[in-house]
């Protein structure tokens, strides 16, 4: 367990490493950050499996940091840190993996990615609320520098619009954050010490807060309304960026609302819940619908996205022990198979078509031309679809499960959100891969499929799909996390 | 011996045959249809294997359970009963030789064989599997060796017929998905086996609640409608049979759209009586008008694969009618009861053979008339093709229902079952079989009889694989329709206890 820190301090050395070896070679770089990634994907993977699933939060390191307001640097991790950790692992080497053909300033991208992974970490294993908004924070600004300097078309747009509701969203939560601080009469920034002080607060002051924090977080969430800044900035980001933003970058947002909004004010949630879940409902559908009629690749991608990032909104708004799960779940699949949609996307079709128009790629018999990609595309696109056997699936169940309890309508708006999946999926796979099945000799021939982009795939497939068959490898994990003090008075709040 | 786990080996044989032919490089083509049919036959040599232990009276056997997921209680569950086995056998039968009829097929004969395999160890995942998270599993993964099938190896319009399919089979699958979900919510497993035990017992309406039991039912049902299919869920059928490629529209009629009459007795049947009861007059009527509408269908249908495509939907209401009616009252003629019953899975089998093998006749005419299919576009192969016109011919009146040959005895059954609980609907249902007559006559007259067609003076004989389509599935036909005593007695036991079932 006391890996765990490590996987943080090795990203940030790895981004200075990254940064003064960059001036020499990229080659150098790139060697650089993809040692320091695994090192601490094996940091996550080596604390996984000396993890002794608890209800409580194993500390880490708990050190004063800034005595006067009673912050501290305090680590720690449960069974939900845990998973979401080793998905930061994984989507950050897989990144790097298909960020191999960056030439151009090499050092200063690896940097930036690293450091974007270190604050991921450091969110993910903070135990002290202003601790985690310090590293949430960090996360958020490299964003805007590999969307800006690396993205393609319209990416100053495109990285304005992310940082820009980024930052809207964490002042939101700040604001809230110093509100329960202050008016609550705390002494620290731990969770129970804030809950206890939000606890105190009148009704109306409670709601509010709820309504700063919650949904300051799930704007990085992608919740519908609040969601425009994902297709863009997903489009605009370079490929191993897209796969950081979709992959681990939204799982902040949800993060933030399991481990910090809800717990602190459960009451106050339980008010607001029609509303979360009608707009998780909305969103599912609405970005569907969307995605099935894009023209672009990408943009399907990217709104599918936000549509399977409704699916962890649902299951956080429904908030029992089989919802929460699931929704946690979620977000560690969601995180592989976007990656791997992305991936093929971006780096493996379109560094080679140089198009991610449909209407253009339906034209060419990808399928033939890029046998390996297709193949990778359609597991993807299968496991994006939920299909049975791999890791959405059980997430998805779980979360139906969830909400037959609270309300059978949601369940079955769910499933139409499955369905509409289903459809704008395989729309795209036939446009892209299938619309032209036979060769006629005069088609370019593309390069091969280099080693990197072979490995960062069969990595996210076999973890899509050892998830799929196993997923009680990481709800082993999970539930016993959901048994917490702060987590069960919220479930307990819920069910009553 | 008694340990070797039949039933596992039975689904992951084929898929393991996949496997190797997916990976292997530089496999010829000859070696890769021989491998692939091997794989087949592996379902064949099992299953019988099977059979000879099967002990009919013994309920489920080779039963394998294996905890899963923990922490969803989810089991790795399989057994096998009567109707299991029958459809392990059908596909024994039907996977190898759908295999010979594509046999020709020459563009990626690799893949085709190992998405074919796939196909078929999904579909005896389906027969087998008793937990619905592994049937599920394989439920689902059968579409997609289906859509490829059909998108890669099929005609002009497979593209559309091929998403249509899939859509319309999820979308009544999510549906399934959330009936299931709910399911759980309320019972706390999704073993079949168990639900229908707290059904037995009463646990399962008291945990569910009255109103919300609707729900699930109608959520199930839409899942098993949209597949077998029952009206009016069946507009994805005829376009999919259409323009799959041979091999595959046969095992699509012959096993796939068993898949669902299957669920109907696996999963409603047992768990769902009393919503069956209390849906049965609109339900018994939708199947009616399947058997009624897809016969005179196929009667103004001029596409020789649509003609079949559409007898399909008319054959397969006949099973869901049988199994509506008798929802109504079984308790109350239990002779009747037996019968439908019987007759439901006698036609599945049947059906499956008889589909299967007329789809293997459409495939040998089309691929001797430059993919033309029309009823016109031929006349008179029974005297250029004298052994073909005979073997299509026994298929032919065997899909008729002539007695003797298989078809018979499954619809003779249903409709003396039927009879004893909704005389009217059965008088109505007659109307189907005069139109099956009807139209497999025709076909029969302008394909075989009159003047030789203009340009198909010069079709080649039967050549040695499709010699081997043909002729083993009529010898069956002939087998089945002398003796179907040797099917019925597998099942009579399980049959009798199924009557016991509903209220």
């Amino acid at each position: 367990m006391n890996a765990l820190p490590y996987a943080i301090y090795l990203s940030f050395a790895g981004a200075a490493l990254c940064l003064l070896a960059g001036r020499r070679s990229a080659a150098a770089a790139r060697g650089i950050a993809l040692i320091s990634a695994v090192a601490a994907w094996a940091c996550t993977l080596y604390a996984g499996s000396q993890f002794v699933p608890s209800s409580e939060m194993q500390v880490l390191i708990d050190l004063p940091w800034i005595r006067e307001l009673g912050i501290r640097y305090h680590l720690a991790a449960d069974g939900i840190s845990m998973t979401l950790v080793v998905l930061t692992g994984l989507a950050a080497t897989a990144g790097i993996l298909f960020s191999w053909n960056i030439e151009e300033r090499a050092g200063e991208f690896f940097a930036l990615f690293l450091a974007l992974i270190g604050g991921v970490y450091g969110v993910f294993l903070s135990a002290d609320a202003f601790l985690f908004f310090v590293f949430y924070e960090i996360a958020i600004v490299p964003k805007y520098f590999l969307i800006a300097k690396w993205g393609s078309a319209n990416r100053e747009y495109g990285a304005m619009k992310l940082v820009l509701y980024s930052f809207a969203g964490s002042a939101l939560v700040l604001a809230g954050l110093v509100w329960v601080y202050a008016a609550g009469g705390a002494t620290n920034f731990s969770l129970p010490e804030l809950a206890a002080a939000a606890s105190t607060l009148g009704w109306t002051e409670q709601l509010a807060t709820f309504g700063l924090l919650f949904f300051g977080f799930a704007t990085l969430a992608g919740i519908f309304p609040l969601h425009t800044w994902a297709p863009t900035g997903h489009v605009a980001a370079p490929t191993g960026a897209s796969m950081l933003l979709a992959g681990v970058v939204m799982k902040l947002g949800a993060y933030g609302c399991l481990r910090v909004a809800m717990p602190l004010l459960p009451e106050a949630f339980v008010a607001w819940q029609p509303i979360i879940a009608g707009l998780a409902i909305i969103g599912i559908i609405y970005a569907g619908l969307v995605a099935l009629v894009q023209e672009d690749f990408k943009f399907v991608i990217a709104y599918s996205s936000v549509s399977h990032m409704g699916f962890v909104i649902l299951g956080l708004a429904v908030a029992n022990e089989r919802a929460l799960s699931g929704a946690v779940l979620q977000m560690f699949s969601h995180g592989v198979i976007a990656g791997l949609l992305f991936a093929v996307v971006g780096r493996m079709v379109y560094e080679r078509t140089h198009t991610r128009q449909l209407a253009a790629l339906k034209a060419m018999p990808l399928f033939r031309l890029m046998p390996f990609a297709a193949t990778t595309f359609v597991i993807a696109a299968l496991a994006s679809m939920g299909m049975p056997g791999f890791s959405g699936f059980p997430a998805e169940l779980s979360i139906l499960i969830g909400t037959w309890g609270t309300s059978p309508w949601w369940t079955f708006a769910a499933a139409v959100g499955v369905l509409i999946a289903a459809a704008f999926t395989l729309r795209v796979m036939q446009l892209a891969f299938f619309g032209q099945t036979k060769t006629n000799g005069t088609e370019p021939n593309y390069v091969p499929l280099t080693w990197p982009e072979k490995t960062g795939a069969i990595l996210l497939l076999t973890t899509t799909l050892l998830i799929g068959l196993r997923p009680d490898i990481l709800l082993n994990w999970i539930e016993p996390a959901l048994q917490s003090p702060l987590m069960s008075a919220l479930i307990k709040g819920m069910s009553s | 011996m008694n340990d070797l786990p039949l039933l596992s080996l039975l689904i992951f044989a084929p898929w393991a045959v996949a496997l190797a032919l997916a990976l292997l490089p530089k496999l010829s083509t000859g070696a890769a249809r021989g491998l692939a049919f091997a794989g087949s036959l592996t379902t064949t040599v099992l299953g019988l294997l099977a059979l000879g232990r099967f002990d009919p009276a013994a309920g489920m056997q080779f039963v394998e359970q294996h905890a899963w997921i923990q922490s969803l209680r989810i089991s790795y569950h399989l057994g096998l009963d009567g109707m299991s086995l029958l459809m392990v056998l059908l596909t024994g039968i039907i996977g190898p030789i759908s295999l010979l009829a594509s046999w020709r097929e020459t563009r990626d004969v690799r893949l085709f064989g190992a998405l074919f395999l796939v196909l078929q160890g999904a579909a005896l995942g389906v027969f087998l599997a008793l937990d619905f998270f592994p049937w599920f599993i394989c439920w689902e993964l059968s579409l997609v060796p289906a859509y490829f099938l059909i998108r890669l190896w099929g005609g002009s319009g497979a593209t559309a017929a091929a998403y249509q399919f899939v859509i319309y089979t999820i979308g009544g699958s999510v549906f399934m998905l959330a009936g299931f979900a709910a399911l759980y919510a309320s019972a706390g497993t999704l073993d079949f086996t168990e639900l229908a035990l707290m059904r037995a017992n009463g646990t399962l309406t008291a945990a569910i609640g009255p109103g919300l039991a609707t729900i699930i039912f109608v959520g199930v049902l839409l899942g098993l409608a949209v597949k077998v299919p029952l009206f009016p869920f069946h507009t994805w059928l005829p376009a999919t049979y259409a323009e799959a490629p041979t091999g595959a529209s046969m095992f699509l009629t012959g096993i796939m759209s068993k898949m669902g009459v299957y669920g109907f007795l696996r999963i409603l049947w047992p768990i769902f009586p009393d919503e069956l009861q209390a849906w049965e007059t609109p339900l018994l009527w939708l199947a009616l008008t399947g058997v009624v509408l897809g016969a005179f269908a196929a009667l103004v249908q001029r596409d020789l694969k649509r003609i079949i495509a559409y007898s399909s939907i008319n054959h397969l209401s006949y099973c869901l009618l049988a199994l509506f009616a008798i929802a109504s009252a079984p308790g109350v003629k239990p002779e009747a009861a037996t019968a439908a019953l019987s007759g439901t899975l006698l036609q599945m089998f049947n059906h499956g053979l008889s589909a299967a093998a007329l789809f293997a006749c459409i495939g040998i005419m089309e691929t001797r008339n430059k993919g033309r299919r029309g009823l016109g576009d031929f006349g008179g192969l029974r005297t250029i093709m004298p052994v073909f016109a005979g073997l299509c011919g026994v298929a032919m009146f065997s899909s008729l229902g002539l007695p003797g040959l298989n078809g018979f005895v499954g619809e003779f059954l249903i409709f003396r079952g039927v009879f004893g609980f909704a005389p009217v609907v059965t008088a109505i249902a007659t109307l189907g079989l005069l139109a099956t007559a009807l139209f497999l006559l025709t076909m029969w007259q302008r394909v075989f009889h009159g003047p030789i067609g203009g340009t198909i003076t010069t079709f080649a004989a039967l050549t040695g694989s499709e010699k081997l389509t043909l002729i083993p599935l009529v010898a069956l036909m002939f087998l089945f329709g002398i003796l179907p005593q040797l099917l019925v007695s597998l099942i009579n036991p399980l049959v009798s206890s199924w009557t016991g079932l509903l209220p």
